[in-house]
């Protein structure tokens, strides 16, 4: 009991409202539904929307977790995926179908502990030779890792041999619950992560490695651990994944999927979880509307690919080339919306509330770590060779007099 | 009568031909200010890159303490009492002024708390982050920093910067603190701060600092020993003053009458 009154005490001193609200937004989405889906109000391509909404997000959050955070490029996030979706798949569905037939959540529980598993195993396997290196090793290694599982699963004879490989569908609404939940966890348990002294050294070695290594962080370490607990969440969203669809294909976790799932974490910012989760399911949505409003047919079909791509690559030149600084400035969009936060708080606050911008507790990295550069910083160094080929932005002048 | 801090013992590395450093003795005792000066090239930075593990020397041993630490990784030279910080400053631009102090002390033993109890918010996790908090700021106080300690450490002035990365250093609480040319790029007011806030961390942190500096201005103010490097090879050593003046040093800086007329 005492242990408890202390843990509050000291909870209470670490807590604010305000570093919380996602899991509030989360919790009354998940009552709401819960309500949906109890009065059986929701019709089938919703609830179904909804689920892919909520795997989708988890798939991005874990992305989020290497690509923002650590400041490693990941191409092969949907090989984690189709890690989980087969191996947990098939075993929901073939190894213990008893337990399934009689109980789907427990065998989705086990399935998804199976998958997280051994998608974290080949994560490890994978990260180990991979993130030692310096450069953009990852994202090669990755990128070939995703074609070798995609051509593995294609050609054996238990998952499908090409084809479709069965798997449980689990009933839409709950499923979607269930999706809910599991985003929960892996959002509490990325956010504690982040938001603790390991975060930070994660986001040490993002933004500057050797430095970070010369303050005694375990940059191998920390890179290993951070690759290994996104590939978990990817291969439980995997494991979502076959429960939604009740059939998984290779060509469903293909390279392009792995994109997909990139352009929302490059979408939603870089370093910012909630971006993530929001451009995930602003994308899912669009994904399956877009074709329906604007009457794609036949090739036109891939237009929203396009576009995509065509936002990407606007939004790449936007945050880094040098001749947009002064623009890039004047409209900053975090600015923007720091103000817009400012103005709902005031709104109900009438002036007792000030908004103040707190680089305390923001997680965001700045654009020009978007992977859209290989990191020369970390390999060519003006501290460690002798020609001086990469110079890092110089701060402020010094400036005349005492600071 | 005082312990000598660091040792080092025919250091030498070389890349391929290249002899980058070789034989290099230097001997700092506790509580000292000890200059490393040489001309552009002549292996300073080198020098700390091997007494901070970057590079593996390829001949020569160094101790710290009496501790033989030739062949540690960085983060390992880092935990047994050696930060340094940087010619061009590196700071972790993104994050915030505290959070840069946070990831030095990250590393000290009262400040222990794993992943898991990160990740499952232990009533450990709480008290370590609130008496992380407090040491970040009376260290950032010390420094005149702790105003600003919300900001974006890219978005402090470059004076400040180059104290946030001294307090960086001596937040993962080291034995010797390694400078490495802290005067670059600052006028010669701020050159003054500077000095004074070495001198200041010398005494109150009781720290052993070793420092690589240009300006001789500085290296005269406050240094008490210093070892002038040329081509990798040591070619003095001892009292300022005497140094200075030596002849081969004044060569080895401005070049030879002889040869150049």
């Amino acid at each position: 009991m005492a242990y408890l009154k202390d843990y509050f005490k000291s909870v209470k001193n670490g807590y604010k409202v305000k570093n919380h609200i996602v899991y509030y937004v989360l919790g009354s989405v998940f009552a709401i539904l819960l309500v949906l889906v109890m009065t059986d109000s929701l019709d089938r391509i919703t609830s179904s929307l909804l689920g892919r909404i909520g795997y989708t997000m988890i798939a991005a959050i874990s992305l989020s977790l290497v690509v923002g955070f650590l400041g490693e490029l990941s191409l092969g996030h949907a090989a984690f995926m189709a890690l989980g979706a087969f191996i947990g798949g098939y075993m929901q569905q073939y190894t213990f179908a008893s337990l399934t037939s009689a109980s789907p959540l427990l065998s989705i529980i086990i399935a998804m502990l199976i998958g997280g598993t051994v998608a974290a195993i080949f994560g490890f396997i994978v990260g180990l030779p991979a993130l030692r290196l310096k450069g953009d090793y990852l994202a090669i290694v990755t990128l070939a890792f995703c074609e070798i599982v995609k051509v593995i699963f294609q050609n054996s004879k238990k998952f499908g041999n090409g084809n479709v490989l069965e798997t449980y569908k689990y009933d839409r609404g709950h499923l979607l619950l269930i999706c809910l939940i599991v985003l929960f966890i892996a959002l509490a348990v990325i956010m504690n992560l982040i938001k603790s002294k390991h975060g930070r050294a994660i986001m040490a070695i993002r933004d500057n490695e050797i430095a970070a290594r010369a303050m005694g962080v375990n940059v191998t370490y920390y890179k290993l651990m951070v690759f290994v607990l996104s590939s978990f969440f990817a291969g439980i969203a995997g494991v979502l994944f076959a429960n939604a669809s009740g059939g998984v294909k290779c060509d469903n976790f293909s390279y392009d999927y792995s994109i997909d799932i990139l352009v929302m974490v490059v979408l939603g910012g870089m370093g910012s979880i909630k971006g993530s989760m929001i451009a995930a399911a602003l994308i899912t949505y669009l994904d399956t509307k877009l074709p329906i409003w604007l009457n794609l047919e036949g090739n036109w079909v891939a237009l929203p690919q396009m576009l995509y791509a065509l936002i990407l690559i606007l939004i790449v030149i936007y945050t880094n080339a040098p001749k947009l600084k002064g623009i890039r400035e004047k409209y900053n969009i975090h600015n923007g919306m720091v103000k817009v936060k400012g103005w709902i708080f005031r709104l109900f606050a009438r002036g007792k509330y000030q908004h103040k911008p707190d680089a305390e507790h923001d997680y965001r990295a700045d654009w020009s770590k978007v992977p859209t550069k290989i990191e020369m910083d970390a390999i060519l160094s003006t501290d460690f060779t002798p020609d001086n080929t990469y110079v890092p932005d110089k701060p402020d002048k010094p400036k005349g007099g005492k600071n | 009568m005082s312990e000598i801090v660091l040792e080092t013992e025919n250091l030498g590395i070389s890349f391929g031909g290249l002899k980058a450093a070789q034989h290099v003795n230097i001997q700092i005792k506790k509580n000292q200010l000890y200059g490393l000066i040489g001309p552009n090239g002549a292996g300073k930075t080198t020098i700390f890159n091997l007494l901070t593990g970057v590079y593996q020397p390829t001949e020569g041993t160094f101790r710290l303490c009496g501790e033989e630490l030739t062949g540690l990784s960085q983060a390992q030279i880092n935990k047994k009492g050696i930060a340094r910080t940087f010619q061009n400053i590196r700071l972790f631009n993104n994050m915030s002024v505290m959070k840069n102090v946070m990831v030095g002390l990250a590393n000290r033993p009262e400040f222990k708390c794993n992943f898991l109890q990160s990740i499952f918010r232990t009533k450990r996790f709480y008290d370590v982050e609130a008496a992380m908090r407090k040491k970040a700021i009376e260290l950032l106080e010390v420094f005149g920093l702790a105003e600003e300690r919300a900001q974006l450490a890219s978005n402090l002035p470059y004076g400040k910067q180059r104290k946030l990365e001294i307090a960086r250093a001596l937040a993962t609480d080291p034995k010797l603190l390694l400078l490495d040319e802290p005067a670059a790029g600052m006028n010669p007011q701020e050159t003054e701060e500077l000095m004074n806030t070495i001198r200041f961390v010398r005494d109150n942190f009781d720290m052993t600092i070793l420092l690589i500096e240009h300006d001789m201005k500085l290296v005269a103010g406050i240094c008490e020993e210093i070892t002038v490097l040329n081509f990798g090879q040591q070619l003095a050593h001892g009292n300022v003053k005497e140094v200075l003046n030596d002849p081969e040093v004044i060569k080895a800086y401005l070049g030879d009458e002889e040869a150049d007329s």
